[in-house]
């Protein structure tokens, strides 16, 4: 068995215990509720029968730990309940605003590694030089404000006073597009209409590059740091007295290793931005999950709440999966260990 | 202590970071003198001057009830360093126990204090902090408690592996040779080598929890209207742009002072801390 597949193994171990240990904290949270959840459920006007009888089917009469068991019974057979506020399964609800979010922070996740990383080289060749202190400020700028604020200043620089960007949406109504997968821009490469593709690109980029401001100064700062340390370790200065370029001692030998700490690093930081796209979707009227969460949380509607954090937190599991196996294959102590690594 | 502090001011950044955090806190302590209208950090309304443009008597212009803007900006700033300050004395001291007691206990204690932690920094603490404030009340007190209840992890994990290195160290060996309690051990010997870590790490989380805070305000989940928070009156005025920009321009504009301002100064902190090392 190659060292990555148990490493996969493993991590998918832990993912499991962490994951069920998130399904308790979110069925605890739903449950510090203040008032019975059934009568919130029902509104102001139901009567004392039809409460009794959505407490019954809610298992809201049993013990804690039964009710818990109910929850998470459902929930491993994908049944996250019905929503209150669309009167359909959490589930359905889900998936269909899901994709518009995922195809937000993955344009976010590109332009932040995209940029940060660069930006972050940059600074370490030229240490202590006018480049480094730009980065610096610039990164200390970008964490410096929450997303909303990052959002409204481009949106009035770049949709108003600059009109380059659509102001608001994932796309202009001129354009009918069958949603086969969700993704738009999948779906218009799939209908074939590149007019369309590029409308929903350009609707794509500020929502993206807001969302991924901090993260950008965040993987520079990060790089930086790695990269200076790198450069002192001594296989680089026998490069250097091997007489290799130094751009190719940046790029070879320096970089690959550098990049291993930023990685777990980044895998964070998208998943900070699944928390942030509740701001970013607020600003651009964008209808992904993030502002159903809103409108359930609203609501108080409990099963529709439940659901998306669920989601959110599988998703960063997920991602933090693909970036530990992203380090094994960069870091060859790893790579090829025989015994297990942590 | 005064020694790192010379340290801090000679960089540039960081006195910077230094006068902008004073600035920050002195408008915040003396609001009720420095604002041009006091009583505008409550429910007045003044729709003679409503939505004004800023101008000589209102430097930030008034929102959409007439209020002074730069006044509401000053109490604003009350609310958040009160909000920040109570966070972070409630889940420092929560995560350093845990921390420690993971770090130095270690065995079924580390393994179950430490997968507490990883389910909570599993889920982004945004999300978190929303979640919780769905099914509470949204009040100041609630606000509180939803980012502090998602913060300590993030001090658990730090202490925990301070402590796990410090563990091996001779001075602690020694301290168990001689027979020290554990209680001493952990709080007066492995502790205090924690505490810059710490230190650093609490004036960077003060604008980070003005962030989540002002960020759950601006979802209308944090501290409700009248009281003036700056998240509140970006989402506000956010609906007015462009032509009523300084609704949210001026809010916004505060928020990235303030946090600039700890953030440089949390960043000479943790680069003395790291030269020293």
């Amino acid at each position: 068995m190659s060292p990555i597949f148990r490493l996969l193994i493993r991590r998918l171990g832990i993912s499991l215990i962490v994951l069920i240990g998130v399904s308790m904290l979110i069925f605890a949270i739903a449950r510090i509720i203040p008032g019975d959840p059934a009568r919130i459920a029902l509104g102001p006007n139901a009567t004392v029968q039809q409460i009794a009888k959505l407490r019954a089917e809610m298992h809201l009469d049993e013990p804690l730990l039964v009710q818990y068991g109910y929850f998470l019974a459902d929930v491993i057979q994908g049944d996250l309940g019905t929503s209150l506020y669309t009167n359909r399964p959490v589930t359905l609800d889900i998936a269909q605003f899901l994709p518009a979010t995922i195809e937000l922070v993955l344009l976010a996740g590109v332009i932040m590694v995209g940029l940060g990383l660069p930006l972050g080289i940059v600074a370490a060749r030229y240490r202590g030089r006018w480049p480094d202190h730009l980065v610096r400020v610039f990164a200390l700028l970008t964490v410096s404000a929450p997303s909303f604020v990052w959002a409204v200043i481009l949106m009035l620089l770049f949709a108003f006073y600059l009109p380059l960007f659509p102001i608001a949406g994932r796309i202009s109504d001129i354009y009918e597009i069958d949603r086969a997968t969700g993704f738009l821009t999948v779906d218009t490469l799939l209908a074939g209409n590149i007019a369309a593709f590029g409308n929903v690109v350009s609707h794509l980029i500020l929502p993206a590059v807001a969302l991924a401001l901090s993260g950008i100064g965040q993987a520079a700062r990060l790089t930086r740091a790695n990269m200076v340390e790198t450069y002192q370790k001594p296989y680089i200065e026998m490069a250097q007295a091997f007489g290799f370029y130094p751009s190719r001692i940046a790029r070879i030998f320096a970089l690959k290793p550098s990049l291993i700490p930023s990685l777990t690093v980044i895998g964070l930081d998208f998943a900070a931005m699944m928390g942030n796209a509740f701001l970013v979707e607020a600003v651009f009227a964008w209808p992904g999950l993030s502002r159903y969460g809103v409108a359930v949380i609203l609501r108080k509607d409990l099963n529709a709440i439940m659901g998306t954090v669920l989601i959110i937190a599988l998703t960063f599991l997920i991602v933090n999966i693909i970036v530990d196996l992203m380090i094994a294959f960069l870091n060859p102590r790893i790579r090829y260990s025989t015994r297990t690594g942590t | 202590m005064t020694r790192t502090f010379r340290i801090l001011l000679r960089n540039p950044l960081s006195l910077v970071g230094f006068v902008l955090v004073t600035l920050v806190v002195l408008m915040a302590v003396f609001a009720p003198w420095i604002a041009p209208f006091p009583t505008h950090n409550g429910a007045v309304v003044d729709f003679l001057n409503n939505n004004r443009a800023p101008s000589a008597q209102n430097w930030m212009g008034t929102d959409l009830v007439g209020r002074d803007i730069f006044s509401r900006i000053l109490y604003a700033y009350q609310i958040s360093l009160i909000l920040g300050v109570v966070v972070l004395a409630i889940a420092t001291p929560i995560g350093t126990v845990f921390g420690l007691m993971a770090g130095y206990l270690g065995g079924w204690i580390e393994a179950v204090l430490m997968r507490i932690v990883d389910v909570f920094l599993s889920i982004p603490p945004l999300v978190l902090a929303i979640a919780m404030m769905g099914v509470l009340e949204p009040t100041l007190t609630n606000a509180m408690l939803a980012v502090t209840a998602m913060w300590w992890p993030w001090y658990a994990r730090l202490v925990y592996a301070i402590s796990r290195s410090e563990r091996e160290e001779g001075y602690v060996l020694a301290a168990e040779v001689i027979g020290a309690s554990t209680r001493h051990i952990v709080f007066r010997e492995i502790l205090p080598n924690c505490l810059p870590a710490i230190i650093t790490k609490m004036t960077l989380d003060m604008g980070f929890v003005i962030i989540i805070a002002s960020s759950l305000s601006f979802l209308g989940l944090g501290v409700q209207p009248p009281t003036p928070d700056l998240g509140s009156m970006v989402a506000e005025g956010a609906r007015y742009l462009p032509d009523s920009w300084w609704l949210t321009v001026f809010p916004g504009l505060a928020i990235l002072v303030a946090i600039f301002g700890f953030n440089l100064l949390g960043d000479g902190l943790r680069e003395i801390l790291e030269v020293e090392e």
